[in-house]
This record gives structure tokens, sequence and C-alpha cells, in this order.
């Protein structure tokens, strides 16, 4: 158990140690810096409100990466399946609330929000299915559409005219995803938790999720087992991408309303170190999410208060992939030698 | 649509196809290279970013754009030793440290120059040229083909000099064995992992270059993720080109061209915004894929780390 | 060790020792190699012959011991400096890079900086085939070569810089009898031109029909040695007890195993009169069947055959004649190009694995780890893969885990598969033990017709009965089998009738009598059926 523990801690500890040094090297105070960070976004009640809000679309997006990278599909496409969700919802929900109670707009807006995530990954699903095309690339460049597919549907056709910044028709607040009890905190995070534990059950305890697993560990006895590959990935494609457009969906209905142009949080890019920091295990991701989740708010805030930019952000991740490797490789190195 | 077809639009649009193209072409050379020998490089946009600012920075306070494109090469060159510390020695997921290392060039880059040039933004003086005597005097093709920086005509020699040194030399050979068959050349007494390790270097050296000739010769100046799916690009480039380099400079021409349709078009007095040119480029990618998946060939052994004596 | 008098040997070997986690594959061998002599190393699979193999190559280093070449003490750690030393050896399995041609394989080991300097390679290459006596041209890509020319080119290879010393790790698994024959003259006139060539052997008959000297390892000890003047004296029985003493030596219980039995069998064409029901309808039928090829692969024309419950019809052939897609077709892994599968008279159509499986289709398929099994999950769960999501181990879709170990248990203890827990990742078990666990997932009471894809390929003496032992048993009790080995004493022992594989057509059915071996020989060289 300890560990195990090690495992999953020196990386995140060596991750901070290292982008320390290069905080030192710029000329900040890491001390300082971590401090404001985990003050604002972890004990200041505001700041961890903010940080719970911020975790239900990368928990969504999580979801979503340990289906497809447990099954050996590595879908990088989530960020444009994330953000061509969101303009479906941002574009569909101002104008259906004005017929439809709020509780439907949200669950139609869901729904065609997921549909178009997974139609978005329909074409990478197809090229690797037929013709065994490497879906890292194909997922990239859909990615790369997505985003400027996006930026130009809200910049022209779904543009509100009443407003001067390119961006979507707005939904009214009430009608937005409901708050809990008496936070900012709003009901999205309870779909994406949900969704979190249905994905490790799915994997860890249903047939579907065997099938998935021994698809991503050996395709070729998968298919001397008599198990349909070819449908399998397309279903993992599928489940993948619509849980990352469900976050994008949960992102406008419950945060922010609308879209704006030019809007790319690129959350599955950040997303994917956690998933392999977690080891695909649904209930670490849980808690390396909200771990991220902080590190994410405090250091928005702290690019304004402390001149730290949130390209940090972007660095600390790298690092902790690179450590999270290093420690994996040593752990193994060192159980080679153990056998011995 | 009149606007289309005159001298102005094709002149501008061939001379922005060579201005995107030669980083794609450095791009998916370099990514043949480290494909031919077994390694999926995905870090190479990791590297042409890097070049790009160390290329940029380096031409910026020496003044010289040959230093500059020597610096970028230095720094795509530290990024790929990154890579071939963890891939090719400690054979640690290729894909993984290919993403880290792509995220981490994105951040430091951004995170350096909000540091150092946010404030100014700072640009590169004119690009120097060499002219290519009595060509460049054709109309049309003249200004964007004969009249560039030394490094274009270079980028171009070197596709046939790699296209030679594949067919014709041991360093070809052994290439391909080690992304074909490890074990083979590993018999045939070469060192596997040495051959990988200064393929992946390559690559990384002429990733930074094409990153520093996007920044220096390209914008003029450095932004953050500035290359913007440059190296993936380049990636895919190197799927299509089924090992041989010629289809490579075809591919970086054709997407070179998409690319620069953006100031082309504007040359046109066409008005078209520009994500709807910035999706021209991806959208083709998709296109060729599904048109030509079946030609695409990559080698058996791609992405495997190897282990002498592995059962 | 018996040195020949006055002559110093090529190579030697001190107290050689290498440890795995484990199990110790070597344990302090000590012998030695002359020039101009075939030395053959015999032992049964897993008796460490290989690692021997491999510390010579420089693809391991030992753990304690060393090696002098020419009286001189060498450390070899690294293929190169072993074929520098002009030591070259032929591996079991093909290392020959397909999409590049004979000679540019051949030239792949020379310094990096050089051009091509193809004059002087086809020189050599010419040099070389003259002396073996061998004919193949040079432009050829690999690929598109059958795998005991390629088996040439290995050795044309091991021997580019040199050859001082010719290793060969089990080479004529490969190739037919007349191939053989072929490679034991090449060995002579190796060995007359001074080579000293080791042959690397699990088979008796080899050993003593190619063998100059005879070395025999047993759980990686070398347990005895037969020097030259002595097995020239000898004749094949004699040398054959003497060998049989050698590796049982004072284990008189041991000496009457059955496992010996196995050893022996080796040559002998004893096999086990069975009888099956020949009245009701074939169990499964072929009609016609064609496949289609892809790259590497070798695709079926036109087979037909039947097999009846309780028959064991064996499929000869060398590997890469169509036995894979054969195997595959049966499975209904594959689907027919054209054709008819049957199952009892009835047409299947284009069933895949779990619809023939649910008709009583096993299929225990050659590639243990690479295809059989998913090495990174359990012994238990690679127990139950192929009945992902049936009861009794699935409700509803949910996984019962809780039944799915026990039943592991269970199988564990029925068949002695050694093995730390049901939970231990099946790659860590060892070759015989994951082949156990093979069998025992596809032999089952509801099964009517069983594939079984070279069953007892890298095992030992051991596990090769009792994989056998089960194959016999199936039999019995009345299911169609299906055996493809490309090891002729192994079909000859337990089949009815022999079906001969060549390019992918069956070219003839062989009752097994009397003159089957060499019927079966033949056709396996290509020759049309008489």
């Amino acid at each position: 158990m300890i560990f195990s523990a090690a495992r999953v801690f020196v990386p995140i500890v060596m991750a901070l140690a290292v982008g320390g040094l290069i905080l030192l090297a710029l000329g900040k105070d890491p001390f300082a810096y971590y401090e404001y960070v985990v003050g604002r976004g972890l004990l200041s009640w505001s700041g961890f409100q903010q940080t719970v809000i911020r975790a239900a679309p990368l928990l969504l997006i999580a979801s979503g990466l340990i289906i497809a990278f447990r099954a050996g599909i590595w879908n990088l496409g989530v960020d444009g399946q994330f953000l061509l969700a969101a303009v479906a919802s941002a574009a569909l929900a101002p104008v259906l609330i004005l017929a439809l109670p709020s509780w439907l707009t949200i669950i139609i807006c869901c729904g065609v929000s997921i549909a178009v995530a997974m139609a978005w990954s329909v074409v990478p699903a197809f090229l690797k299915t037929r013709y065994g095309l490497n879906e890292i690339i194909t997922t990239l460049m859909m990615t790369f559409l997505g985003i400027s597919l996006a930026n130009v549907l809200v910049k022209l056709p779904l543009n509100d005219p009443d407003n001067t910044v390119p961006q979507t028709m707005t939904l009214p607040v009430p009608d937005r995803l409901g708050r809990l009890f008496d936070t900012t905190i709003h009901s999205g995070i309870i779909i994406s938790l949900i969704a979190v534990l249905a994905v490790h059950f799915v994997m860890t305890r249903t047939a579907f999720g065997l099938k998935l697993q021994i698809v991503g560990a050996n395709p070729r006895a998968a298919k001397h087992a008599g198990l349909n590959v070819g449908r399998l990935t397309f279903a993992t494609f599928a489940i993948s991408a619509g849980l990352a457009g469900l976050g994008g969906a949960v992102e406008i209905l419950g945060v922010w309303g609308t879209m704006r142009a030019d809007w790319n949080p690129a959350y599955g890019l950040l997303v994917i170190p956690l998933v392999f920091l977690a080891r695909f295990h649904g209930i670490a991701v849980i808690g390396f999410t909200l771990l991220f989740a902080i590190l994410m708010i405090g250091g928005e805030s702290a690019s304004r208060r402390m001149g730290v930019p949130n390209f940090y952000v972007l660095v600390l991740v790298a690092l902790l992939l690179i450590f999270l490797a290093l420690v994996e490789y040593l752990d193994h190195l060192s159980r080679q030698r153990k056998k011995a | 649509m009149g606007g289309l077809l005159t001298e102005a639009f094709i002149a501008s649009l061939l001379f922005g196809a060579v201005t995107v193209g030669i980083p794609l072409l450095l791009a998916g050379l370099g990514e043949q290279i480290s494909e031919k020998s077994g390694v999926l490089n995905i870090g190479i946009e990791g590297m042409m970013l890097m070049g790009a600012y160390g290329g940029f920075v380096a031409a910026y306070y020496t003044e010289s754009f040959w230093l500059g494109f020597i610096a970028g090469g230095i720094l795509g060159t530290v990024v790929a030793s990154l890579m071939v510390l963890f891939c090719v020695l400690l054979s640690m997921n290729q894909i993984v440290i290919g993403i880290a290392l792509t995220i981490g060039a994105e951040g430091l880059t951004a995170l350096l120059h909000h540091f150092q040039f946010s404030r100014t933004y700072p640009r590169m003086p004119e690009v120097p040229i060499l002219d290519i005597p009595g060509l460049q005097n054709i109309p049309v093709i003249g200004p964007a083909f004969f009249e560039r920086h030394p490094l274009v005509y270079l980028s171009v020699l070197l596709v046939v000099f790699v296209s030679w040194m594949f067919r014709r030399t041991q360093i070809g050979l052994n290439l391909q064995a080690a992304g074909d068959k490890p074990a083979a050349l590993d018999a045939a007494g070469v060192d596997v992992k040495l051959t990988r390790a200064c393929a992946v270097l390559t690559t990384g050296f002429l990733a930074g270059l094409g990153g520093a000739f996007m920044a220096n010769v390209g914008a003029g100046l450095f932004v953050p993720h500035m290359t913007h799916g440059a190296g993936f690009i380049g990636i895919v480039l190197a799927m299509l080109a089924r090992g041989k380099p010629v289809w490579v400079l075809l591919g970086a021409a054709l997407f070179g061209a998409s690319l620069a349709l953006t100031t082309a078009l504007q040359v046109a007095g066409l008005n078209i915004p520009t994500d709807v040119v910035q999706m021209l480029p991806f959208a083709m990618v998709i296109v060729v894929l599904i048109l030509f998946a079946r030609h695409s060939y990559l080698p058996p052994a791609l992405g495997l780390p190897y282990h002498r004596g592995e059962r | 060790m018996t040195s020949v008098a006055g002559q110093t040997p090529a190579v030697s070997l001190h107290g050689i020792t290498k440890r795995f986690p484990g199990v110790l594959a070597n344990d302090d061998i000590s012998l030695d190699i002359h020039a101009g002599e075939v030395h053959v190393l015999l032992g049964e699979n897993g008796a460490g012959k290989s690692t021997l193999i491999g510390i010579l190559a420089g693809m391991q280093q030992p753990d304690a011991g060393h090696i002098e070449i020419d009286s001189a003490r060498v450390k070899i750690h690294s293929p190169r400096e072993s074929l520098r030393l002009r030591i070259g050896t032929v591996f079991q399995h093909v290392l020959l890079v397909h999409s590049l041609t004979v000679i540019e394989n051949l030239m792949l080991g020379d310094s990096w900086w050089r051009i091509h300097d193809r004059k002087a390679a086809l020189a050599h290459f010419g040099q070389i085939s003259e002396l073996l006596g061998v004919d193949i041209k040079p432009d050829v890509p690999i690929g598109r070569l059958s795998l005991g020319q390629q088996q040439q080119v290995e050795i044309i290879r091991a021997l580019w810089h040199g050859g001082k010393v010719l290793v060969l790790d089990e080479p004529t698994s490969m190739l037919t009898p007349q191939g053989v024959e072929e490679l034991g003259a090449v060995m002579r006139r190796l060995a007359g031109q001074g080579v000293a060539i080791v042959f690397v052997t699990h088979k008796l008959r080899e050993a003593y029909a190619f063998g100059d000297r005879i070395s025999v390892l047993r759980q990686g000890k070398l347990v005895g040695d037969i020097a030259r003047d002595r097995l020239g004296a000898m004749d094949e029985n004699q040398a054959t007890n003497e060998i049989i003493r050698l590796m049982f030596k004072g284990v008189v219980e041991e000496a009457q195993s059955p496992d010996v039995e196995i050893f022996l069998r080796e040559g002998q064409q004893g096999h086990w009169s069975g009888s099956f029901d020949s009245s009701g309808p074939a169990a499964i039928t072929l009609e016609c069947v064609s496949t289609r090829a892809e790259l590497g692969e070798c695709a079926l024309h036109d087979i037909g055959f039947s097999v009846m419950p309780g028959e064991v019809f064996g499929i000869a052939g060398v590997d890469g004649n169509g036995q894979k897609h054969l195997a595959e077709v049966l499975a209904g892994q594959r689907p027919v190009h054209s054709g008819r599968v049957k199952l009892r008279g009835a047409l299947t159509a284009e069933a895949g694995v779990p619809a023939r499986r649910l008709l009583g289709v096993r299929y225990i398929t050659d590639e243990r780890l690479g295809e059989g099994t998913v090495g990174d999950h359990s012994v238990a769960t690679n127990l139950v893969i192929k009945e992902i999501g049936a009861p009794p181990f699935w409700l509803c879709g949910v996984t019962l885990w809780k039944r799915i170990f026990r039943h592991a248990r269970e199988v564990i203890t029925a068949h002695d598969v050694r093995t730390p827990s049901e939970h231990t990742p099946l790659a860590r078990l060892s070759g015989g033990n994951i082949q156990k666990v093979l069998l025992a997932r596809e032999i089952s009471a509801d099964a009517s017709v069983i594939v079984f894809n070279k069953p007892t390929y890298g095992l030992d003496l051991h596990n090769t009965r009792l994989a056998r032992e089960r194959i016999v048993k199936a039999a019995q009790s009345g299911i169609a089998t299906i055996v493809i080995s490309n090891e002729l004493d192994e079909l000859l022992e337990l089949s009815h009738r022999i079906g001969v594989m060549f390019a992918g057509e069956m070219s003839d059915i062989v009752d097994n009598h009397a003159g089957a071996e060499a019927e079966i020989g033949r056709l396996m060289t290509g020759a049309k059926a008489a």
C-alpha cells in the first residue's frame, strides 16, 4: 500500500519541485505561488466552489478517456468533440427555452450535444476500423478542424445579433443547471461524478467493459476470442466522444449559458495526463481531477495577482507526465530485479 | 470569383505555399526518418515550437537569420534528446512521452515568451533573399520559387539527399531494418538503439529548423502556440508518403498552398473569414486520409520499443 | 571434456551459468567445440540449449563462467562482438527483414558510413552460395522466398564475415524431409572446409544422423557427452540407449517413464490404433474452400476434406503453406472467399467464432501468447475470454468475478497448472503451463470438433506427453480431432489420416500406413499426388 502511494505522489512532488525551479528562474517565488494557489483553490470557500465547478467538465472528459484508453484507443479528439458539443448546446438552449420548460431544454440539449460529439468521432473510428489508420493523427486533425469549425459557427450563423462581442445567444441564469443547496456549484458535478463511477463500474464489472479491455490489450486475441473488434471500436469512440460532449453541454448549461468565439479551454489535453496518473482507475481519477482543478483555479487567479501566466500549468502537466512515466519505469525495473 | 485567377492571386498563393510548405516539408522529412526507424515521434510539434522560439530569440539578438536557424535546430534536437532518453533508451511509452513533450514545449515557450516579449512583441527585419539569376524573372512563379531565402533551396535539395540516403547507403538500410524487424538488425551486429537515437535526433533538428523558419521567415515573430498543428501535419505527410521523400515534398506543397490561402484570397479581394480558411488544411488532411488510407504504409515495428532477447 | 588429441578447440565454454527469474537455465556447463565437426547439442525443450546459444551469439551474458576462442579468453557482450569473433548464428525464427531483398539483408552488418558496394557484395554472395551449393537470386525480396530458402539465406548471412563457427538452432522444424537432407549435405560440406558446426535439436534421430559428437543437456546441466570416435562406432540403437542412459542416469523409474517414450518415439512409427465410427455424418466437412490472400500470407485454394467424429485427422506441411488460414477457416475466425463449411452435414453460413463455438468447434492456436491469450490479464480471465457475456459467469452483462475465480481454482487443481494463483497475469507462466490453460479452456464436454495448431511446439517432454494424451482422449470421446503440425513424427503417431498442405492446396490425403512417411515427405516438397 505504501509503495503504491509513493508511485502516485512521487511524480506529483517531483513535478511541483522542478516546476518550482522554473518559477525561480523566471524570478518568481515558487512557495508563494503554490501557497496562493492552494489558498485560493482549496481553502477559500468561493475558490473551492469554483474548483468543484471546474471539475465537472474535466471529470466527464476524463471518464470518456478512461473508456478509450482502456480499450487501447487514443482518442485525442476530445477537445474538438467538447467544443462542438458546447456550440450545439449554446445555440439550441436559448431557442428552446422560449417554448419549453428548463428541465426539458437541458435534457434535449445534453442529448443533442452527445450526438454531435459522437458524430465527430465517426470519421476516425471508420478510418481505424476499416484501414487500421492510427487514430492519434486522425483524432488530432478532427480536433483542429473542430476548433475552427466551432469558431466559424459562433461567429457567423449562430452569432447573437444583439451582442457586440461575437457569441451565441445567452441562456438566462435561472434556466441553467440548478444550483446545489446554497452554493454556486451547479448540478453538473453530480452528473459528472455519476459518469465517472458508472464508467468505472462498466469497465471493471461488466462483460462490455471486459471486451473493451481485451481489445485494448491484445486485438488479435480479441478476434480469436470471437469479439467483434470493429463494432467494439466504433462503440468505444462513440461513448468516449459522447462523454466529452456531455462535458461540453454541462459547461455551457451550468456555467456560461453562452459560447464566446475563440473560446477553447483545452480541457481535454490537460486531462490526459491525469487519466494516466490515475492508471485509468475511476476513483483515483476523481481525486486527481479535483487536485488539478484546484491548480487551475488557483493558477488563473495567480496569473492576475502574481504575474505567472496560465501557461505554467501546461509545463506542470508535462512534468507530471514525464515523472509519472519515469516512476513507472523504475517500478517496472525494481520488479524485474525482485523476480530474479 | 473573377479575382481568383489573376496573376496576383496565383503569385501570392505560390509565394505563401512555399513559405508555409517549407516547415511542413522539414517536419515531414524528419518524421519520416523517425518512423522509418520505428519511432512514432508525436513530440514533433513540441520540437518545432521550441525551434521556433529558440530560433526567433537567437536571430533577434544576433541579428543573423542563419544563427537563428541553427539555434532552432539545436533546440529541436534538445527536445528530441529527451525523447531518445525516455523512449529509445528507457523504452517508455512513445505516445505518452510525445504528448508530454508537446504540452511541455507549448507551455514553456509561451511562458518564456510572456516574460520576455509580451510587452514589446518585437519583429524580425526583412528576410534576406538569394536570387537564382534568370529564373527569378519568370512571371508569377519567379518570385515565389526563385527569390527566396537559401534555406528554401536547401530544403528541396534535402529531399533529394534523403531519398538517396534511403536507397543507396548503409544508413538507409539500417533505418529500414530498425523499423521493419529490429531483431534482424541486432543479429547483424548493428546497435538498434543507436540507430533509432540518431534518427530521432535528426528529426529534432529538422523540426526545430522548420519551426525557426516559421518564426523568422514566415511570421517574422514568435507567438505562443504558433505552430498550430504543423508538426502533426508533418506526421500525416510521413504516414502517407510511404517511405518516399518526394511524396513528402508534394504533400507539403499541397498543404502549404491550402494554408496560404488566407492571404492569397485577400489579395484576390475575397474576404473569407480566417477561421474558415484555417479549417481547410485539416479538412484536406481528412479527405486525403479517407481517399488514400489504404495506401498508407507504416513499418511493422513502429511504436514498439526494442528489447534484445525478448521472448 | 573429451577433446580430440592435440587439437585446440575452436570454442571452449567453461562453467557457463545463467539464471533467469525463477529458473536456472544453464548450470555450470563446460564443453568444447572443434573445427571441422558437427557438434550436436541435444536436449528437450526447456533444457537450456537456446540460452547457451544466446550467450555464444552475444544476446545474453553469463552470470558465471567464461568463453575461450582458440584458447584466448573473450567476452561476447553483443551480437556484433560475436560476429567479429566469426561466430555465425542461425536462430530458430527467421531474422530477416521482409521488406528488403536477399542481398540487402546480407549487407546489413556493414559499417554505417558506407555507400552500397553491390559488386563486392554480389561477388561474396556468389562465393558462399557456391560453397553451400544453394541457388538463390540475390535481388528477390525476402518475403517471396520459401522458409527453407530463407533459412539458407540466414546460413549465408551467418557465414558472411568468414565463418569459423556456425550455430544452427533447431533448423529442421521449417524444412521438408528432403530439405533436412539437403541441410545435412550443406553441413557436411562446411565441416569439410573446417567450419565448426553446432547443431541444436531436441530430436534424437537427427542427433544421430548429423552429429559427429553429441552433448546431452537436461534441465540446464550437461549430463553427458558422446565423443567422436565412440559415436562413430555405434549404430543407431546403441546411440539411442546411451543417450537415454545419459539423460536419465541413475533414475531407473524415470528411464522407464512415459516421457522417455516420447523421446524414443521420435522416428519410430508407432501409432495408436484407436477406432472411430465412420458410419454417421462427418463432424466437419470443407468443400472447395478458398480464402483471400493478404500480404505475406498463404491463402487456401480449393480445399476439401471431411473428418469423422472420433477420428484424428493430421495436417502436415512446412510452415507457411496455408495451415494458418485453414485453422482459421475451421474455427470461424476467417470467412471463406468461396466454398462451403458443413458441420454434421448442415451448412454453416457466415458463422463467426461465437456461432461456431456454440456448434461445438474449438480452436487451440499455435500462437499462445500472441493470439490465444491476453498476457496482461489473469489466468482466471483467460479461461473465460471466449465466453464473455454468457452464463454462468455473466448475468445480464454483469461480471460474476467470484464464480470466475472459483472456476479458475478448480481448473488449476484439476490440470496441475503451476501458477502462484488464479490472479497471476498469464504471461508469467511457463510455456507448458500456458498450454495447459489453453487445453483446459478449449477441450470441454460439449465440443464436437477441436483444431489443434502445433500443440506441442516448444514444450518439454512432460508437457508434450500430456498434450498428446489429451488429444488422444479427445478423439476417444468421439470428438473430431484435427491436428496441424510440422513435426511429421507426431502426426504419424497420432493420426488416422494425414492431409498434406503445399502452397495453399491439400495435395493429397494419406492413410497412416507403413509407407506413409515417405509419401508425405514427397508431398511436402510440392510433388503431386501419386
